[in-house]
């Protein structure tokens, strides 16, 4: 019980600290590697709380995916980040405003709630004793929820599309392959044979 | 001293503020505001996450899940606009987002 409270402390300190540095670092790289430092700490905080799966997932999907994305488009992009950055002062006023008056909503909410005596009775699929936490969620998820889990596919299809339409452009000038026109050939098209007369050439 | 609900949704509730503040503090760098919408939606699944393990109901988890993909569909379609916008315009500002003069 003691180590899994050192390790709250530690996953949750170094997860909200890095999350400040996603914020406010003044290089974006830094910032995408914060963001992981963030990801794989909530993912620890994850398998804290008996989530094994979406720990994992957690980090396959974000640290593997989103965050190498992230990081991509930050390399590939030359934008003049300094530049970017000019007036960041100019909004921390209202900024720091808001987020003060949200946050101490928030922690007003948190340690002020009950819940409801209804709720212990009315859970849908509870968490059985003796099984792992993917094969819970596997139970689960492939049964009562299959149309959400078609739904996120076809959310993760769509997206996928539009990523790629939204990115891919020819250019005009460049010469590329086009296997309709090579295989659409025929030998009178392609060929001529030419009778030449000796000593003369072509003209 | 247990670990008890209240401490996972206290970390949640400063992940979101944090990324709240995120976006208000970088109000020109979209990249930094996907970040921050990244560090919202992660708030989202710990508190998710934290009452599917607290109540003990597993569909808490099955919601996380959707969320993550949300999310990931989310940062791939706004990175493409990204690329899209700056082969447009030669800058990612978004002050300059007036073209359509909404």
């Amino acid at each position: 019980m003691i180590i899994s409270g050192i390790f709250f402390w530690l996953f949750a300190i170094v997860c909200v600290a890095s999350a400040v540095m996603v914020i406010s670092s003044r290089n974006p790289v830094h910032s995408v590697l914060f963001l992981i430092l963030a990801f794989v700490n909530a993912a620890g905080l994850f398998v804290l709380m008996g989530a094994e799966f979406l720990a994992m997932i957690l980090i396959v999907v974000y640290v593997g995916a989103v965050a190498v994305l992230f990081l991509f488009v930050v390399m590939m992009l030359d934008v003049d980040f300094a530049e970017l950055r000019h007036g960041f002062l100019n909004y921390l006023p209202v900024g720091g405003l808001i987020g003060a008056i949200l946050f101490v909503e928030l922690i007003t909410v948190v340690f002020t709630w009950v819940i409801a005596p209804g709720v212990p009775k009315a859970i849908t699929a509870p968490i059985a004793g003796d099984v792992s936490n993917t094969e819970a969620l596997g139970l689960v998820l492939y049964t009562r929820y299959v149309y959400f889990f078609e739904a996120a596919g076809m959310i993760l299809l769509v997206a996928m599309i539009g990523a790629i339409v939204m990115t891919l452009h020819h250019k005009p000038g460049v010469k590329r392959q086009s296997i309709a026109e090579q295989v659409a050939r025929t030998r009178s098209s392609a060929i001529e044979v030419v009778k030449v007369k000796s000593g003369q050439g072509l003209s | 001293m247990i670990i008890g609900l209240g401490h996972y949704l206290a970390v949640a509730a400063m992940l979101f503020t944090l990324g709240i503040f995120g976006i208000f503090l970088n109000r020109k760098n979209v990249i930094i505001i996907l970040m921050s919408i990244e560090l919202i939606l992660l708030a989202v699944n710990i508190n998710l996450v934290a009452f599917s393990a607290f109540l003990g109901d597993i569909v808490g988890q099955v919601y996380a899940l959707i969320v993550l993909t949300v999310a990931a569909a989310e940062a791939a379609i706004g990175l493409a606009i990204l690329v899209a916008y700056y082969r447009n315009r030669g800058s990612i500002a978004v002050d300059d987002v007036n073209l359509m003069k909404g």
